[in-house]
């Protein structure tokens, strides 16, 4: 039985980063780039990938959306797409991204493939949520969303595994970031954590669909927030902050837990939700003899702990916790997949930035963990 | 600094011209280059404090069985010792087959060049279960105790709690391998061992006691049959029910040569069970022919927990033929590791094919038969020595192998009753009057199916004149 | 690379049934000694002798055939087992998978080694004890260490001795509660975080930096609650870490105690020591480094030794010598009591000596000297295999082994080192190992041609390397559907082992999930 892979190339995604723009969401940018000279990036990039998976057309059935969105790249790489939808062509948005990906659910796919950034990942996210698999192609310029893989033939070779063993590869859960594309072009760099999508692993303990899948990030996570809750204390006030592995620490005390948000745990009970800077802040102020830890972990590709998708967690509230009350958790999966890069933190304040630089213990298992880099 | 000149058989390039030739391929002068990564301070300077290499192969052997001669053994003295480490037969096909070359040195070969040693160790487990009436066993570890041990912890980790019950006269190594496995009181996750008193006339495990310690705070309660003291343990489907209700596993410690005539632990719903290969099979090599199995059942949780290597049989891309693969329960939803799984390492691999032989050969009719000459041979003997005045076998419980002679109405120590035995070429049963001095100036005797009615008759008749 | 012709190679095939399925009933396999007839009639029978409520009812299922159809079944099981003596076994590094002499075989299979009980009194033991001595003093000459325990059933059982004597010792101090953390580096064994766990304490792993562990991250996390830290020097990716006595140090000025696992001494046996570089105790892995054959994992013998301060805490009995007689020391009452039963794996001990006795000091050193130079030829072949590589400390020597990666090839090809360790096997060379867990190291394979193996045999070895790496690239359905040429073919899925509804660890389990 053929596996069905469904393909959107996002045409205008990291055109701006060839001429030194930042994003190329929105209709001005994308008309400065051109001027500029771009040329759109995702569809070479998209053939890099395709030409890999053109070893195994045979095993798959390939469902894609018209003309640049997928069509184009498919045929030119010798493969023959089943192709649906409609589009206008050279004038697609971002609210055809999300069309094509609720099309091509509809149209049963197995594994949804797309080529583009952040954004790209942000449309799929809107339109499929956490309801099908997906491979980032990247496309665009510095990515941070952990759905996308190293490169297009890294990202084809997943696919490849996939295949061979449909629903027996192991998954994680990635997170979709929401970067303010604006903002970034000015140099300021300010994201989101938008979602998660589940993908399957890059790297990690063991890998190869033929000797097995591998271990899954749920037990690990399961057997670290253990770990976390063995040592809370009575009467401290916990910020949880969010991630799939701080998740599983809610999970298992059987708690309420906020996806994209900080909550506030005390004597393992949700005190508070969804909490944002000023609202800690009042919290402090209204415990004021309260001792008050931090629950972090790493997100998104870069491995940020903090800075990206726990700016609640702003200067003023790491300072008043303390950095010896901040508990970092993340399963080995998360540390290998970063490369031997540091954990990176942009606070927003480049002295406490440089406070936190250093070492970092990170809690890996019970009773267990690794001693990693943080850098600003 | 260059090399020696050294040429060895074990060493096939320490030929200076290949040497030299491998050194000029990789454009070294010398492998002294490499080592200089060592700082100076840190280099060994001088010769090693070693005696200079024997020869010859000749000479080396000569040296070693002469000093070996210094031994005794208990083909020439007639041996009554066990406390686990026991005198069985070993069957010579089942030598033949674990000095294989191929069995003696294979180590960790993945699923295809090394299949016949998998295969193998498929077959143990199988035997085995059968054996225990159980379903599933893992690869096995050091010995009884550490298997034991592992089991407790297993059962700490199942149920959440951190006690074990354990019966007072347990053996003592068994129970000091328990004890450090259970970890030290300060450490925040230990066991606590609380030992359960025995009965005064049986010598069996005191379900009234067993019942005031059990508590909501139990993972498990141990008991082991036969017992250190080689009293057959009766109560164990009694034990395991108690156990169950108070919501504790219930875990089994057998001497697996016992279970063709003894009703193994797996049929009366034991959640884990453990024991020793040494007695299917494995020569007594000083103790080094302990090794240590666990078994329990095919539920994904014990899988789980279990620190251990399991494999499972499998199918190959072939119809019909079978391959077996490592079960690696940490991809299945239940790999939960509330506490951290314990270590696994290289143990004892080579007695669990020691032991499919010895159980192939063996077969049903086998075990029975040996279960029953040893029993009555056991039993002959402790009739003739309860006959000794002033000598008693202690507690009531028929026994199978092993059995506790009181000697202190004789008006003699162990310690001297033995060393007079000795003179006669005789190992006397194992002194335990120091380990467990309630029990009077006692000595455990085993008695096996290696033992002819004329050894048990000089045994008897030896003791009789000491006493 | 030279032109060395690939072995025409296959493994022996014999479709052999399970011995489960084998056999006729009332055959017998061995006749067991009869009662005598005396004690027949005095004893009474089964029933008589035990408690109604412990008879066995149902007779095991065990096979009933013969003796030869036994034998000639686990024969040929022999023979589709590679093992290390028929098939060149470079490829199991930090395995140390070195020739054990033929000789401390017929050694151990006396009858004064295989028919001696341990609790023997110490006087007819005496020729064991004098072994078990002497090897002690030898591992001492080797280490720098002042007292060994032999009693261990294996090496990572070792590395717990140690975590309980650090331990005890700590407790003896009143500091046992303070010191609850124990520091291991990435690339040492994991049993070095595994046995400190189970020995009650929290691990800690230091990352590495560009291979080496990173001394400033063990500088950043020493403190009052540091108990000790374990590693391992050369690491298991071959590189030897100049820093030791750095690290030893910043452990000794926050009040920790120092292990070494010298499971990697192969390659500097005679040249460096434990005790040089600052350690309060080690260990050696008899059936590594000291020719002990592996036996299927196992038996095994870890030997512990450790410096003056620690030796009190060592496990009951040390092997002792008063005037000229060999004594089982049980009086040590600050013991850690029991690791394993008795005194250790006695035959492993004897061939421990055996194997020195018969190299001398100048032979383990060129036993040493030897590893580390086929290390350098097998990575000079490799280095020219285009898709194999090896990270880390570029430039830097390797010593003994090395953990290469196919990192290159994967990308390339789609396959990596377990589809390449399917198919090397084809051409009669043992599978090689790929790395510990977690695979820091991508696509990783970690050989180690120790002093056993022949130019030709790293010659032989690479070439089956590179042809294989070469079919991955220009014929990939050979290596998509390897092994070829072995008793087996390839498993279908191995997720048959990870599901608990299919899979089937006894052949009883299997009739009742696969058969109607």
């Amino acid at each position: 039985m053929k596996t069905k892979i469904g393909l959107i190339v996002n045409p205008v995604a990291g055109m701006g980063g060839r001429v030194g723009l930042k994003g190329s969401d929105g209709k001005k940018i994308h008309k400065m780039a051109l001027t500029l000279g771009a040329i759109p990036v995702s569809p070479e990039r998209t053939c890099e990938a395709l030409n890999v998976l053109s070893g195994i057309q045979n095993k798959i059935e390939l469902f894609t959306y018209p003309g640049e969105m997928g069509q184009d790249e498919a045929i030119l790489c010798g493969l023959s797409p089943i192709v649906i939808g409609s589009i206008r062509k050279g004038k697609t948005t971002p609210e055809d991204t999300k069309k094509a990906a609720r099309d091509l659910e509809k149209a049963g796919v197995d594994l949804l493939v797309f080529t583009g950034g952040d954004g790209t990942a942000r449309n799929v996210y809107d339109a499929v949520s956490e309801r099908l698999t997906v491979i980032g192609i990247p496309g665009g310029v510095k990515i941070h969303s952990g759905v996308y893989a190293a490169n297009p033939v890294k990202a084809a070779r997943l696919v490849m595994d996939f295949v061979a063993s449909p629903g027996k590869i192991a998954l994680q859960t990635a997170e979709v970031m929401d970067i303010d594309e604006e903002l970034v072009r000015h140099d300021k760099v300010s994201a989101k954590l938008y979602g998660y999508m589940k993908v399957p692993y890059e790297r990690g303990l063991n890998q190869s669909s033929k000797a097995g899948s591998n271990p899954r990030d749920e037990v690990f996570q399961d057997e670290i927030a253990s770990d976390v809750i063995h040592n809370m204390e009575p009467d401290i006030i916990y910020l949880v902050s969010a991630g799939t592995t701080t998740k599983a620490v809610m999970d298992k005390l059987k708690v309420e837990s906020t996806l994209l948000g900080i909550d506030a745990l005390k004597n393992k009970q949700l005190i508070s939700a969804n909490l944002n800077e000023l609202e800690i802040l009042e919290l402090f102020a209204r415990e004021p003899e309260t001792p008050f830890k931090i629950i972090i972990t790493a997100i998104g590709r870069q491995g940020f702990i903090f800075g990206r998708g726990n700016q609640q967690l702003s200067p003023s509230v790491i300072r008043r916790v303390g950095k010896e009350n901040v508990i970092l958790i993340a399963t080995i999966n998360k540390i290998l997949s970063l490369n031997e890069e540091p954990f990176l933190v942009d606070t927003g304040d480049p002295e406490l930035d440089k406070e936190l630089e250093g070492y970092i213990r990170v809690t890996t298992g019970f009773g267990k963990q690794h001693i990693y880099k943080v850098s600003a | 600094m260059a090399e020696n000149d050294f040429i060895h058989p074990y060493i096939p390039n320490s030929v200076p011209e290949v040497r030299d030739e491998m050194l000029s391929a990789v454009g070294l002068e010398s492998v002294y280059d490499v080592y200089s990564e060592i700082p100076e301070r840190l280099r060994f300077k001088g010769t090693l404090d070693i005696p200079e290499a024997i020869p010859s192969e000749y000479a080396l052997k000569r040296h070693v069985e002469q000093i070996l001669g210094k031994n005794k053994n208990c083909k020439e003295y007639l041996n009554f010792l066990g406390a686990g480490c026991w005198q069985h037969y070993v069957p010579a096909v089942v030598d033949e087959i674990v000095n294989r070359s191929e069995f003696l040195t294979a180590y960790c070969g993945a699923n295809y060049s090394d299949i016949g040693k998998y295969q193998a160790r498929f077959e143990f487990n199988s035997l085995m279960a059968e054996l225990l009436d159980i379903d599933a066993v893992s690869n096995p570890i050091y010995d009884w105790g550490d298997a034991a041990g592992r089991a407790i912890r297993m059962a700490s980790r199942i149920t959440g709690r951190n006690e074990v019950l354990v019966p007072k006269f347990t053996c003592p190594d068994r129970l000091g391998e328990i004890r450090q496995l259970c970890q030290l009181e300060e450490m925040s996750n230990a066991i606590s061992v609380i030992l359960v008193e025995h009965d005064p006339k049986t010598g069996l495990l005191n379900i009234n006691d067993l019942e005031n310690k059990l508590s909501g705070n139990t993972a498990a309660v141990y008991f082991e049959t036969p017992s250190y003291l080689g009293l057959i343990e009766d109560q164990g489907e009694e034990i395991t029910r108690i156990a169950h209700k108070s919501g504790a596993l219930s875990i089994g410690g057998v001497d697996p040569i016992s279970l063709g005539i003894l009703c193994p632990p797996g049929s009366y719903g034991a959640d884990l069970i453990v024991g020793d290969l040494q007695s299917l099979g494995v020569h007594m090599s000083a103790g080094g022919g302990q090794s240590g199995f666990i078994a329990f059942r095919d539920e994904e949780i014990y899988i789980a927990e279990c620190p251990l290597e399991i494999y499972s049989i499998v199918d190959t891309v072939e119809e019909g033929e079978y391959a077996f693969a490592e079960v690696r329960s940490d991809r299945t939803s239940y790999g939960s590791r509330d506490k951290g799984k314990d270590w696994v390492g290289t143990a004892s691999g080579l007695w669990t094919i020691a032991s499919a032989v010895y159980l192939s050969l063996m077969g049903p009719k086998g075990m029975k038969e040996i279960g029953e000459v040893i029993i009555k041979n056991s039993k002959y003997t402790q009739n003739l020595l309860s006959s000794l005045p002033g000598a008693s076998i202690k507690f009531s419980q028929p026994h199978f192998k092993e059995f506790l002679v009181d000697f202190s109405g004789t008006g003699k120590t162990v310690a001297q009753i033995n060393a007079i035995l000795l003179e006669k070429k005789i190992f006397g049963g194992k002194d335990i009057s120091g380990e467990y001095p309630e029990l009077g100036g006692s000595a455990l005797f085993c008695v096996t199916e290696v033992h002819t009615k004329e050894d048990l008759n000089r045994l008897y008749l030896a003791l009789k004149e000491i006493v | 690379m030279k032109n060395i012709k690939l072995k025409k190679y296959h493994a022996p095939k014999y479709d052999e049934p399970l011995i489960m399925e084998m056999g006729v009933k009332g055959q017998r396999g061995i006749m067991i000694p009869q009662v005598d007839k005396e004690i027949e009639n005095t004893v009474g029978t089964l029933e008589d002798l035990i408690p109604a409520k412990a008879q066995r009812k149902k007779a095991p299922a065990l096979p009933e055939i013969d003796q030869y159809h036994t034998l000639m079944h686990y024969l040929r099981l022999s023979q589709m087992t590679l093992g290390m003596e028929t098939g060149i076994d470079i490829g199991e590094g930090t395995c140390t998978m070195k020739y054990s002499p033929k000789v401390n075989e017929e050694l151990v299979r006396s009858p004064q080694m295989t028919d001696v009980h341990p609790l023997q009194p110490e006087k007819t033991l005496q020729g064991i004890l004098e072994i078990a001595y002497d090897l002690r003093n030898y591992l001492k000459a080797i280490s720098g260490m002042d007292e060994f325990s032999l009693q261990t059933g294996g090496g990572a059982h070792a590395t717990y001795i140690n975590a309980c004597v650090t331990r005890k010792y700590f407790q003896d101090r009143g500091e046992l509660g303070t010191r609850n953390e124990v520091i291991t580096t990435q690339f040492t064994h994991p049993c070095n975080a595994a046995t400190p766990s189970t020995a009650g304490f929290k691990v800690i792993i230091l990352p590495h930096k560009n291979g080496y562990p990173d001394l400033d991250g063990l500088k950043s996390i020493v403190s009052e609650r540091t108990a000790a830290i374990h590693m391992t020097n050369p690491e298991d990716t071959g590189l030897y870490n100049p820093l030791v006595a750095e690290f030893t140090k910043v452990v000794h000025d926050a009040g920790g105690l120092c292990f070494y696992d010298q499971a990697n001494a192969n390659g500097i046996m005679g040249v460096a020591r434990a005790r040089e570089a600052g350690f309060d105790a080690c260990h050696f892995n008899l059936h590594k480094t000291f020719s002990s054959p592996h036996g299927c994992e196992g038996p095994a013998a870890g030997a512990y030794g450790c410096t003056e301060a620690l030796a009190a805490y060592l496990p009951v009995p040390v092997v002792t010598r008063l005037s000229d007689a060999y004594h089982l020391d049980f009086d040590r009452p600050k013991s850690i009591g029991k690791v394993r039963s008795f005194f250790g794996n006695l035959p492993a001990v004897l061939r421990a000596y055996a194997w020195i006795r018969s190299m001398g000091p100048k032979g383990i050193k060129t036993a040493a000297e030897i590893s580390i130079l086929n290390n350098q030829y097998l990575e000079h072949l490799l280095s020219q295999i285009d898709g194999i590589s090896y990270p880390y400390a570029e430039g830097k020597p390797r010593f003994e082994q090395i953990r290469y990666s196919m990192e290159k090839l994967k990308e390339e090809t789609g396959f990596g080192s377990h589809e390449i360790q399917n198919r090397i096997v084809d051409f009669g060379i043992q599978s090689y190992w790929l790395s510990h867990h977690p695979y820091v190291v991508p696509e990783p394979f970690t050989p180690e041609p120790c002093e056993t193996y022949s130019k030709e045999d790293i010659e032989y070895w690479a070439t089956a390397i590179e042809q294989a790496c070469k079919e991955a690239r220009e014929t990939p359905e050979v290596i998509e559907s390897a092994p070829h040429n072995q008793a087996i073919h390839q498993i279908k899925d191995f997720s048959q082992a990870e599901d608990a509804d299919r899979w089937a660890i006894t052949w009883r389990a299997y009739k009742k999930k696969y058969k109607k």
